[in-house]
């Protein structure tokens, strides 16, 4: 196996091993896990290929000491990710309210399957759409992307990566297990054409006691371990120099909207959708997989003549609104489609519901992608 | 005049007017082991990275040290300390917890990372009981014993040995002291740290407030009276039986082996993996 960290070239690719060489590509040095049905290619992958690249991938006792071994990881200045599917993000998710209060950069990969509870662990839903948003106790902002093939698998780690840095933040990757087991296409750029990012840290020989290292809307420089900074690391409510403070209401109220904040300020640069409702009345919003379904519906629509078009959520946390918005103003129909029973749904009927008419349209069996003869009779039962 | 400056304040975050120990908690005696092996060894504070999880104990590190520190999820801090070793293999790495933190709602991540041998120093403030909440029974609340939650008496099998499950999962150095011995103590924590390996010690501490005055087993110095009494060290304990030693405390290193630490092993892993030799 070669050491190199981008394997430049055009490849027929798993989705979740395309996962694993975007993870590596953006500088992935640290990866923790636990085996788990539908992500474990990533983890095998992850596994083989960090090694030599002088990283490594750590199967730890459980979905919890993995989360934590990535923060803690995160810390030591090491860009860090975990991959799992939901029952893992169940067991993460204390966790992950910890890396948001404390700032941390980490990617989590959750490749979504058949559930509640155990489910089915080979089919693909999408069914912790929410969870992704609202897992942890408390009011708090994530950012979740949704890649819908396995080249936006690879492109996406990287832009959680980068996101996760800039935004010192866990930054989701909620795949499926349609997508994550999808082999097409992968075109892997050269090394020079990747964009990475790495999070800001204080100055060198900075003054241990007056680093302001979190609660800044700006994004604060991250007091990374081992550097002197004598970081002071709590995730209970603390001030901008990370000390603790148990008694403040104020404290308390600063500490929960700079955390929200500082995501919502930077919704803009966060935000990707697809935009192909140019001229449209019937507008399909969708994500992931399903967004290809959607596709092929309009374009089939647009052929007997409907004027349908689409709108696909790539950023889905922090929820664009505004998006959902602009799209709406332009339709008189939406319709909305997730292989699920309709999670986003009432998010996007909120910005929407003001300026055009709002539908769901669950797949037959939720399990399977929404067959497009389906949402062609939906588009042809909302045109009448 | 000058002021009088305890040799160890340098060790201590500025910032810290107070901590938040009640009046006769063996913590402070922790705080006072850990700082004198450090400055002992002639370290500086910048070559740890402390981290805790949740609970009194939890509270020796962080915010007390004038240090890296990371103050976690409750049950979690080997698991985080962990990763924070993977990234920084240079630093020391020292976790300082409680009974309840460390072997009832964590035990999995100490036995698993006992048996990975992962260079790290694990320190439990063993007191019995859970102290911020209130006085609730923990895994190691001997049998019997009335507390908040168990009002009529745990009726639970304690953890008895500590110390021993962990050397059973694979530690490569574990000792156990009382907070009656200091010193002893103290010399423990310096072997620790310089163990490349997991090491781990146990210290039986009292906990007056929350354990001794709820359960009537006494005062602060009565219950460190007590410890010591029936502390025994290994040779004395060959020489019992099983029911001779039923409530001794074994005190003294009790494991310091040399085995394959992780960390060296994954970089073994990382030149074979780009081809050179293991």
């Amino acid at each position: 196996m070669s050491g190199k960290r981008v394997h430049t070239g055009r490849y027929f690719m798993m989705g979740n091993v395309a996962c694993a060489e975007g993870a590596i590509a953006a500088g992935c040095e640290f990866s923790a896990g636990y085996p788990i049905t539908p992500a474990t290619e990533i983890a095998n992958h992850l596994a083989e290929r960090l090694p030599p690249v002088g990283g490594a991938f750590f199967q730890m006792e459980d979905e919890i000491s993995a989360i934590a071994a990535v923060i803690g990881a995160s810390w030591a200045g090491k860009k860090a990710m975990t991959v799992t599917s939901g029952p893992g993000i169940s067991l993460m998710s204390e966790n992950i309210g910890f890396a948001v209060s404390v700032e941390t950069p980490c990617v989590i990969v959750n490749v979504q399957r058949g559930a509640p509870s155990t489910g089915m662990p080979t089919i693909g839903i999408q069914g912790d759409m929410v969870q992704a948003k609202y897992g942890s106790h408390g009011d708090y902002e994530i950012i979740a992307l949704c890649p819908s093939s396995p080249q936006e698998m690879f492109d996406h780690t990287i832009t959680a990566f980068n996101y996760a840095e800039t935004y010192r933040v866990p930054v989701f990757i909620l795949s499926d297990a349609f997508v994550g087991h999808m082999r097409e296409e992968v075109i892997i750029p050269e090394p020079e054409k990747i964009e990475t990012v790495y999070r800001k840290i204080p100055e060198q020989g900075s003054d241990p006691y007056i680093i302001k290292g979190f609660l800044s809307e700006d994004v604060a420089p991250m007091p990374i371990f081992g550097r002197g900074f004598k970081a002071n690391v709590t995730s209970s409510c603390h001030d901008e120099v990370g000390k603790r403070n148990l008694i403040d209401i104020p404290a308390l109220d600063k500490y929960i909207r700079t955390l929200s904040n500082k995501i919502l300020k930077h919704k803009e640069e966060i935000t990707l959708v697809e935009r192909d409702y140019e001229g449209a009345e019937i507008v399909l919003v969708s994500y992931g997989g399903v967004a290809r379904a959607a596709a092929m519906a309009a374009s089939k629509a647009r052929e007997e003549g409907f004027p349908v078009g689409t709108l696909r959520l790539i950023t889905v946390w922090p929820f664009p609104g505004e998006e959902i918005e602009k799209m709406a103003k332009k339709a008189k129909h939406v319709i909305v489609l997730e292989n699920n029973l309709g999670q986003m749904y009432p998010y996007i009927k909120a910005d929407a519901a003001h300026f055009a008419e709002v539908s769901f349209l669950p797949p037959r069996l939720v399990g399977e992608i929404q067959d497009p003869e389906d949402i062609l009779s939906k588009i042809r039962e909302v045109a009448k | 005049m000058s002021e009088i400056v305890h040799p160890l304040h340098r060790f201590i975050r500025p910032s810290v007017t107070h901590n938040s120990f009640c009046a006769g908690c063996g913590d402070g005696i922790i705080v006072q082991s850990i700082l004198r092996a450090i400055d002992g060894l002639g370290m500086e504070m910048d070559d740890f990275v402390f981290v805790s999880g949740i609970g009194c104990a939890a509270w020796i590190p962080s915010p007390l040290f004038d240090a890296d520190v990371l103050h976690t999820t409750h049950g979690r801090p080997i698991a985080f300390a962990f990763g924070v070793k993977m990234g920084l293999p240079d630093k020391k790495v020292m976790v300082v917890s409680g009974d309840g933190d460390l072997v009832a709602i964590g035990g999995n991540h100490l036995i698993q990372n006992a048996r990975r041998n992962v260079e790290m120093v694990v320190i439990c403030s063993n007191n019995g009981i859970y102290g911020m909440t209130g006085g609730q029974a923990a895994p190691t609340t001997p049998m019997g014993v009335k507390t908040t939650t168990t009002p009529y008496g745990t009726y639970e099998n304690a953890f008895e040995d500590v110390s021993g499950l962990v050397i059973a999962a694979g530690a490569s150095f574990v000792a156990r002291w009382t907070t009656a011995h200091p010193k002893q103590l103290t010399n423990s924590i310096k072997k620790a740290i310089q163990k490349k390996g997991f090491a781990f010690i146990e210290v039986i501490s009292q906990c007056p407030i929350q354990f001794g005055r709820k359960t009537g087993l006494g005062s602060a110095v009565g219950m460190m009276e007590d410890h010591k009494k029936r502390s025994i060290t290994m040779k004395e304990a060959k020489n019992l039986s099983p029911e001779e030693r039923r409530g001794k405390i074994v005190v003294g290193d009790l494991v310091d082996i040399e085995k394959p630490e992780v960390l060296q092993e994954v970089n073994k892993i990382k030149n074979k993996a780009r081809g050179g030799v293991e």
